[in-house]
């Protein structure tokens, strides 16, 4: 019954043939090389370069990738040297919550000003993390370089330096000079900030069983969902970089027996460096879609190669998926043949969206990434059904053009990417820094299919321009498809399964 | 206390005085708010004495950084492309904080520099840019905004647009060279605010010309081919045209501006104008850059307006703006007034009007200021004692504060992140009865402005939704409003402007204030 109301309610569009012609938009010559299609033979997606000047890409800069990274550490003092904008912007701006401090969540900057240009900005940041560290007690303090920073020739590390020896606390630069490489190479400076407080903890009492999360950020509270997992299978989460995170962990993470890396492209370099200095292995995982979130328990059982730690896995594995199955396949009834966009940050997220879109009865018809490198690409070529589009650093006209031309009915992305959904009336799921729903683990599938159909499904694409015309285009006669679009035809499924 | 000691007392520019004039430039440029430091609470040492003279830590800023301001400006130039100069992160970082405010779409590009550019200079990656832009978006104009990074290095902007404009270009021939206007933002330097003001000042200095105003209608100018509808639509311009420079303001309140110009029976060029552009329709089709916006034809006609108007209270003593360049250069008189907030405000822009038009008050506004004056007296009682902080850009700051004197509501904390040493004489100007009431914050924070408001105790915040977690914190109601509003749907469409606009703006304070009121009561009282 469920289904018969959703196939009369939903605006049905995307199974239809698309009549739409080509968008007519052009690429730009330089961004040629950097588009693919799955199942066509062609050259590499060329990436890992920087964004083509006048190209709007998606991306950020060298200080987002860092401050994104470390930005989720609750009891550090994380300030910004530079003029104002690089602090105001990043304000607050992740749903990354904590269990206890909020002292990240505040914005501080040197406010460098136009004679701070002209004669060095070294004092001023002195004074700033003296008179900062003795207000907020932070356990210890990141200085965040911005461009101008690296133009000034400002000894950041020296001051660092000098206030650790005056405050007793960690005071780490962070070298994510704007301008100096992409997003990834800010990662990297974060990574680097965070190794140097790595090994300055005591390890005592650490169970045999015991883990490091890396890389999930605690939007929307999902690291404590993940921590459950873990506690329910007997494994000790040692310390969560950076999701919720705290100082004292991360200085005895690496008593930990083994680095779960789940956002590769931020988090690779950190555990490749622990394992080179501590020897602690490491695995790449996901926790996102049952798949991933499945395999990611499995593979820590396997790991630690015991047969309770798998059976554990096991039991909740059965457990979280009977939770949430029956109305995954409930809502997968009207969302099966629909088509999605992706575009994130990194590629480990976009295969796991790939899957968890397929768990859904959807195709994904577009994909691409901020950050993917050419093995991540050949990767999403082979995985996803042959016409996807497959795209790095692209901008909003190609993203646009693509969506137009594969005629999406959800795009997944950020703040950035949702207006282009919006305006050209295609459902959005915000998968980025300021979603408010946690999307992983396995109750994280169930609130992604939530508000995956709550888009999908909503009636207001009844009354939007584009997808109207798209109607009566199909129909052929405007009266019959007047009726069609009825309000009264609106959303019923959601109500038929809620 | 006088009067003029508690304004001074409290200014932190103006205890700069007696000092020479080059260390009170030092102190300007050094950080912000010191005075709320000194009366903030106790730190683990003794902060008072430690403490350097001026702070150099900005906690939670009250502020954005200059080329905000001018890419928001540049959105309202119908086929405008805003591109910056520098770091790829500037653009991204501004293009979020625009969409979560507007909630539409806002490209800007970026001239994506590297290491490389760094050393070598940003020619090359300009020249890229505009193509691409070219290519990409086909636009009427491209407004180019330096940033901290390009500043720093001194690159001569003004010298490689020229050079872009005297070479060939390897383009298609569907794309037209667009008009270029250039602005230095400097992120060191000013606010968001400041950028938007230089950026419209730019606009007009670049492309307002003397000529006839019968040429507006007909003639294209150069780069404008491609816009044809916007070019049917403005033949119908009428020849005399106010020129208007409306400020930071919501696209619903520049949408009013341009009725309340049409009941007074004159056209009217809004500079910028991104009404449409930043609070237009879901699309019908792809859209390159979105419809609407002040043409290119509509700036270069400027020169010949009857009338100009410049709205905000600090704005009219910048010595430099759009209006006083229509002023020197086209003779055109000039009318600078705060933002019509308020009876008195809106008084003032009635009879700029009145001046610009030669015409009496419409009917339907003076309905709208007798029902304003009306409510005040029907709400005065609720409002009689209650003490407001207000916060943001300076001009909404004066026009908020000038407008609350008049209800009975005092403005106890007035703070905004600027420093344009305008903001005390500008309410004080308007409303000399907060003389003594009322304490002025130059480049200001949250940080400033949390531990003054502990020692106020305000009923209300009026401002930005960044005052969301201190109104939490002080459990006191926020009246959103102005830039930015990240936490409610229709930040495009709150007014503020015309008495129609204050009404909206005193209904909401108003029924904060009962509702306060309302949800603070045991009783539970059914009639307020």
């Amino acid at each position: 019954m469920k289904t018969t109301m959703a196939s009369e309610g939903s605006p049905d569009l995307s199974i239809q043939p698309s009549t739409l012609k080509p968008s007519g938009i052009e690429i730009l010559p330089s961004r040629v090389a950097s588009i693919a299609e799955a199942g066509k033979p062609g050259k590499g997606v060329n990436c890992g370069k920087t964004s083509v000047a006048g190209s709007v890409s998606q991306r950020a800069c060298v200080f987002c990738g860092s401050r994104v990274v470390l930005y989720p550490i609750a009891d550090a003092l994380h300030i910004v040297h530079g003029p104002i904008g690089c602090a105001a912007y990043t304000w607050d701006i992740r749903g990354a919550q904590s269990s206890g401090p909020q002292l990240f969540r505040n914005a501080f900057s040197t406010d460098l000003q136009e004679l701070d240009v002209i004669y060095g900005g070294e004092k001023k940041l002195e004074r700033a993390l003296l008179e900062l560290i003795a207000r907020h007690s932070p356990k210890a303090a990141f200085v965040y370089g911005t461009c101008i920073v690296g133009l000034i020739g400002d000894d950041v590390n020296a001051i660092c330096k000098s206030v650790a020896a005056a405050t007793g606390i960690p005071v780490l630069p962070v070298a994510s000079e704007g301008f100096k490489g992409t997003k990834k190479d800010g990662y990297k400076a974060a990574c680097e900030a965070v190794f140097k407080l790595i090994g300055t903890g005591d390890t005592a009492g650490i169970s045999p069983f015991s883990i490091n999360l890396l890389g999930d950020f605690n939007i929307a509270g999902e690291t404590w969902v993940i921590r459950d997992y873990f506690a329910r299978m007997g494994v000790e989460v040692v310390a969560t970089i950076t999701g919720d995170g705290r100082i004292d962990a991360i200085r005895r993470c690496h008593g930990a027996k083994l680095n779960l890396v789940q956002c590769s492209g931020s988090m690779t370099h950190l555990a490749k460096k622990m394992q080179a200095a501590h020897g602690i292995p490491f695995k790449r995982v996901s926790f996102f879609g049952i798949e991933d979130m499945s395999a990611a328990l499995y593979e820590v059982a396997k790991h630690f190669g015991s047969d309770e730690l798998m059976e554990k896995a096991r039991a909740v594995v059965r457990d979280e998926v009977g939770k949430i199955y029956p109305q995954l396949r409930a809502w997968r009834e009207d969302l099966k043949g629909r088509k999605a966009a992706i575009y994130v940050g990194g590629a480990f997220k976009a295969f796991s969206l790939v899957r968890a879109l397929r768990t859904l009865g959807m195709r994904t018809a577009l994909v691409g990434t901020q950050t993917g490198d050419a093995e991540d690409y050949n990767t999403l070529r082979e995985m996803c059904d042959p016409g996807t589009i497959v795209v790095d650093d692209s901008n909003p006209i190609e993203l646009a053009k693509f969506c137009l031309e594969q005629d999406v009915d959800l795009f997944i992305g950020g703040v950035k990417e949702r207006p282009i959904a919006y305006k050209l009336g295609i459902g959005f799921c915000d998968h980025n820094h300021e979603r408010k729903e946690c999307l992983a683990g396995f109750v994280g599938m169930l609130n992604f299919a939530r508000e995956v159909h709550a888009s999908v499904c909503s009636p207001v694409w009844n009354f939007v321009p584009r997808r109207s015309r798209c109607r009566s285009l199909l129909a052929g006669d405007s009266e019959a498809n007047a009726s069609k679009l009825a309000p009264a035809s609106g959303l019923k499924p959601t109500e038929a399964v809620a | 206390m006088s009067s003029d000691e508690a304004f001074f007392a409290s200014n932190p520019l103006q205890n700069a005085g007696g000092r020479s004039p080059a260390s009170r430039l030092l102190q300007h440029n050094d950080g912000s708010c010191d005075p709320a430091f000194a009366s903030c609470e106790p730190v683990p040492f003794d902060a008072v004495a430690e403490r350097p003279e001026f702070p150099s830590a900005s906690t939670n800023p009250c502020k954005l950084c200059t080329p905000l301001g001018a890419c928001l400006a540049f959105r309202g130039i119908a086929g405008a492309v805003p591109l910056l100069h520098g770091s790829q992160g500037c653009s991204t970082y501004i293009r979020r904080y625009l969409i979560s405010h507007f909630r539409e779409p806002v490209d800007i590009a970026s001239t994506n520099f590297s290491e490389d550019t760094a050393v070598f200079g940003g020619r090359k990656n300009l020249h890229v840019a505009l193509d691409n832009i070219g290519r990409q978006y086909r636009p009427a104009l491209i407004g180019i905004a330096t940033t901290c990074l390009s500043e720093t290095m001194g690159e001569n902007m003004p010298m490689l647009i020229g050079e872009y404009g005297a070479e060939a270009r390897d383009l298609p021939a569907a794309v037209d060279r667009p008009a270029l206007v250039y602005v230095s933002t400097p992120s060191f330097k000013g606010t968001h605010a400041d950028g938007f003001h230089a950026a419209v000042r730019a606009l007009v200095e670049t492309l307002a010309e003397a000529g006839r105003k019968s040429e507006v209608g007909g003639q294209k100018s150069e780069g404008e081919g491609r816009r044809s509808e916007i070019e049917d639509r403005k033949t119908e311009i009428p020849p005399r045209r106010v020129a208007l420079m409306p400020n930071m303001v919501s696209p619903a309140d520049l949408r009013h501006l341009r009725d309340l110009c049409s009941e007074w029976g004159t056209g009217v060029t809004l500079v910028p104008d991104y009404s449409e552009t930043l609070d237009g329709p879901s699309w019908a089709d792809f859209e390159r850059t979105p419809a609407g916006g002040t043409t290119v034809a509509e700036l270069r006609a400027l020169g010949g307006a009857p009338a100009a108007i410049e709205l905000g209270h600090v704005l009219a003593r910048t010595e430099h703006t759009a209006g006083t360049h229509l002023k020197s250069k086209f003779h055109v008189s000039l009318h600078r007034i705060g933002l019509p907030i308020g009876v008195r405000a809106c008084d003032e822009f009635s009879a700029a009007m009145e001046a610009a038009t030669g015409r009496e008050m419409p009917r339907r506004i003076a309905l709208e200021r007798g029902r304003l004056v009306d409510s005040y007296v029907d709400a005065h009682k609720y409002l009689a004692g209650k003490k407001a902080v207000v916060y943001g850009e300076e001009d909404l700051v004066a026009g908020l504060a000038v407008f609350l004197a008049e209800t009975g509501v005092t403005p106890v904390l007035c703070a905004s992140g600027g420093r344009t040493k305008h903001l005390a004489d500008a309410i004080f100007g308007a409303a000399p009865e907060l003389r003594g009431r009322a304490e002025v914050r130059e480049g200001s924070d949250f940080g400033d402005i949390e531990a003054r408001a502990a020692e106020l105790k305000p009923d209300l915040l009026i401002g930005s939704s960044k005052g969301y977690k201190l109104a939490r914190s002080l459990g006191i109601p926020l009246v959103r409003c102005g830039f930015p509003v990240h936490d409610r749907l229709g930040a495009q469409r709150i007014r503020l402007l015309g008495y129609a606009g204050t009404q909206e703006l005193f209904d909401r304070i108003v029924n904060a204030v009962l509702e306060t009121k309302q949800e603070d009561s045991e009783i539970g009282y059914a009639y307020l």
